[in-house]
C-alpha cells in the first residue's frame, strides 16, 4: 500500500513532530540545507517527477515553480488549504494527521522559489480542529529550528505562517485567495498577470494545494523516477481520492493514479445496501457527471477521465446509486454555486441565480420543457465568460446532468414528480 | 462587550500578534483574523461599533472592515444564540439524507434555519458550504467541532449534553 500524504495517519499522535521525525521526516529539508542543493535542481526534479497540482487544475507543479519572476527580490509561497469543493475532504486529514509534511513541503517550495515567507491559508471552518493542530505543528518546527531565522544554523531564513479564512468558497481560487490575504473581499483577479509574476502585495507568488505540497518531501526523498513509477500503467504518481455518497464505507484513499474506478469502489465496500451504481461525479461537484456504466472500468487519472468527458479535479468522488433523483442533486449543486458566486462578473452573478431558480421551479412541479432549454442556454452563456472558473463550475454540472439524464428531467417537467420516486 | 475607541488589553495583544504576520504596511491583512477574535469575544457577533473600533486601531477606514465583515459567511452582524449549529446539506451529505437531519434539528429546537432558540442557547446557521467532511456524511459542526455519521439518536445525545449556561 502506498503511503505518502497518509504516512502518519494510522500512527499514535500522528500530528506530532516526534512521529514525523521517526518516519524520517524533514530528511529532505535537512539534506537541502546541508548540501546547499541548487534551487534549479529541486525545480528540475519536481518537474521531472510529473507531480501535478492536486487541488483541481492538475497543472505541473515544477513548471509552475519555474515561472517565478526572479527579477523581484521579495517573493511569497501560499499553501491553499481552503478546501471547499463539494465532495472533497482530503486536505482536512493531511492538516490534522500529517501537518509536518505540509510544513516540510512548504519549506522546500519556499527554498526553490526563494520565498522568505510561506503562508498557509486554512478555510475558516477548520478553526476548531485543523487550525489548532497546524499552529501547534508550526510552533514545534520553529522550536526545532527547522523554520525561522537561520534554519539549522545555515544562512537560510524562512517563515511559515498559518492564516485563517472566514467562510467563502471562492477564496479557493488562487487570486481570490491573494485578495483575501490582503484583507479584502475574495474576488478573483484578471489574469494575466499571473501570480508568479505579480501575486501577493504585487510580488511574485506561487500558490499550491495542501496535498501537492505535502507530497513534495516524499518526492525529494525518493526521487523523480520513484514518484513517476508509483502510477499504474501510463499514469504518473498518486492521489488522494475522497469517496463519498452511496457507499458502504465512505473513505479517503491514497492510491496510484490509474487505479480502476471499480477498485476504489471495492475498497469502500461497494454501493450502499447492494443497490446499483447510477452516476458518479469524479472530481468535486463542479466537474461533469458521468453515468456509472461509463466510468466503472476507467482508470482514475487525468487523461482517462478526460476521454469520457469529465475531469479528475480535486479527487472528490461523489457516488450515486439507482435511487438518486438527478433533478434534486443538480438543484443542490446549483444552490451552492449561486450562494458562492462573488458577484463580480454579470454572467456568473445573474446566471447562477437563474440556474438555481429554474431548477427550484422544475423541482416544485412548475417546470416546462422550455425551462430545460433555458437551463442549457444559461449555462452556455456563463461558461467561458467570467474572470474565474466559478462560472464554469456552475455551468458544467448543468450541461452534463442534462446531457446524461435528459429523460429524467423531461419526465420531471412532464409528470411533475421524480422518475425515481 | 462594549468597546468605544479602545479594545481591552488582551484583545489588543492578540490583534498585534495577527498584525505581525504581515509586512508592517499591510495592516489590512489583519482584518479577517482580528474580526474572528473580536466576534468570539462578543457573543459570536459583530456590530458597527466594533467594526469602527477595529478600523481605527488598524488605521483603516470603516468600509475597509465592513466590506470584509459582510463578505465572509462566518461573520454574524446580528446577535445569535450561544451555540452555533451548522448542518452541511451539500451534495455528499444530501445523498446521506442530511435534509432529514436538518428537519429533525429544526423540529427538536423548534426553530428554522437562520434562527436562534428563544432561550438563546442555539443558533442554526444557514450553511450553504460543503464542510469538507464528505466521508463522514451526514455531518454538522457545533461551535466549529465536527460531528459525523449523524443519526437522530446521536443528535439527541449531542444536543442534550450541551450545558445550559
Amino acid at each position: 500500500m502506498i503511503k505518502l500524504c497518509t504516512a502518519t495517519f494510522s500512527l499514535d499522535n500522528p500530528s506530532s513532530i516526534e512521529t514525523y521525525l521517526a518516519q524520517d521526516g524533514y530528511h529532505s529539508w535537512k539534506k537541502i540545507i546541508r548540501d546547499k542543493t541548487p534551487k534549479s535542481e529541486i525545480i528540475r526534479l519536481v518537474k521531472e517527477s510529473g507531480l501535478k497540482g492536486k487541488g483541481g487544475a492538475g497543472f505541473l507543479t515544477g513548471l509552475k515553480w519555474s515561472f517565478i519572476n526572479s527579477a523581484e527580490k521579495q517573493r511569497y509561497l501560499v499553501c491553499n488549504s481552503d478546501e471547499s469543493e463539494p465532495g472533497t475532504c482530503k486536505d482536512r486529514d493531511i492538516l490534522r494527521y500529517n501537518p509536518h509534511a505540509v510544513i516540510e513541503g512548504m519549506l522546500i517550495a519556499c527554498y526553490a522559489i526563494d520565498a522568505s515567507v510561506g503562508y498557509n491559508y486554512l478555510r475558516g471552518e477548520f478553526i476548531g480542529d485543523q487550525w489548532i493542530v497546524f499552529n501547534t505543528a508550526v510552533k514545534e518546527a520553529y522550536k526545532n529550528n527547522l523554520i525561522g531565522n537561520k534554519v539549522l544554523n545555515s544562512d537560510i531564513s524562512i517563515d511559515i505562517i498559518p492564516l485563517i479564512g472566514a467562510g467563502a468558497y471562492i477564496v479557493g481560487e488562487e487570486t481570490a485567495m491573494l485578495e483575501s490575504i490582503e484583507g479584502k473581499r475574495g474576488m478573483p483577479r484578471i489574469k494575466p498577470p499571473f501570480p508568479a509574476v505579480q501575486g501577493l502585495y504585487g510580488k511574485p507568488t506561487i500558490i499550491n494545494n495542501t496535498e501537492t505540497l505535502a507530497t513534495v518531501p516524499y518526492i525529494l526523498k525518493n526521487g523523480d523516477e520513484w514518484y513517476k513509477n508509483l502510477g499504474l500503467n501510463d499514469s504518473i504518481g498518486v492521489k488522494m481520492f475522497c469517496m463519498s455518497g452511496h457507499l458502504n464505507r465512505p473513505d479517503v484513499i491514497e492510491a496510484p493514479l490509474g487505479i480502476p474506478f471499480s477498485e476504489l469502489l471495492n475498497q469502500c465496500g461497494g454501493i450502499l445496501d447492494n443497490k446499483k451504481l447510477k452516476a458518479v461525479i469524479p472530481g468535486g461537484s463542479s466537474v461533469p457527471v458521468v453515468k456509472g456504466k461509463d466510468i466503472i472500468n476507467i482508470p482514475m487519472d487525468y487523461e482517462s477521465l478526460m476521454s469520457i468527458g469529465t475531469m479528475l479535479g480535486s479527487g472528490g468522488i461523489i457516488v450515486m446509486d439507482e435511487s438518486t433523483c438527478m433533478v434534486s442533486v443538480l438543484e443542490r449543486i446549483s444552490r451552492f454555486y449561486y450562494a458562492e458566486s462573488c458577484g463580480q462578473c454579470t454572467p456568473c452573478r445573474e446566471g447562477t441565480g437563474w440556474l438555481y431558480k429554474t431548477l427550484v421551479k422544475i423541482k416544485s412541479g412548475r417546470g416546462t420543457q422550455s425551462d430545460l432549454d433555458l437551463l442549457n442556454r444559461i449555462a452556455n452563456q456563463i461558461e467561458g465568460h467570467c474572470i474565474c472558473a466559478l462560472g464554469d463550475a456552475a455551468a458544467m454540472p448543468v450541461i452534463s446532468f442534462l446531457k446524461n439524464f435528459w429523460n429524467e428531467f423531461e419526465y420531471y417537467v412532464d409528470k411533475k414528480e421524480s422518475m425515481v420516486g | 462587550m462594549n468597546f468605544k475607541d479602545n479594545f481591552p488589553k488582551h484583545l489588543i495583544e492578540e490583534i498585534d500578534v495577527i498584525r505581525s504576520k504581515f509586512p508592517p504596511d499591510k495592516s489590512k491583512s489583519a482584518i479577517i483574523e482580528s474580526l474572528l477574535i473580536i466576534q468570539h469575544h462578543n457573543n459570536g457577533y459583530l456590530n458597527e461599533e466594533l467594526i469602527s473600533s477595529l478600523a481605527n486601531y488598524l488605521g483603516l477606514t470603516k468600509i475597509d472592515v465592513y466590506e470584509v465583515a459582510t463578505f465572509y459567511s462566518m461573520f454574524n452582524l446580528k446577535p445569535i444564540g450561544k451555540n452555533i449549529i451548522s448542518v452541511c446539506t451539500n451534495v455528499s451529505c444530501m445523498l446521506r439524507k442530511s435534509d432529514d437531519i436538518l428537519n429533525y434539528i429544526e423540529k427538536k429546537l423548534n426553530i428554522k434555519v437562520g434562527e436562534s432558540t428563544k432561550d438563546n442557547k442555539f443558533y442554526l446557521k444557514d450553511e450553504m458550504e460543503c464542510l469538507a467532511a464528505c466521508n463522514g456524511a451526514p455531518m454538522m459542526q457545533i461551535n466549529h467541532i465536527n460531528y459525523e455519521n449523524l443519526t437522530y439518536e446521536k443528535i439527541d445525545k449531542i444536543l442534550d449534553e450541551i450545558p445550559n449556561d
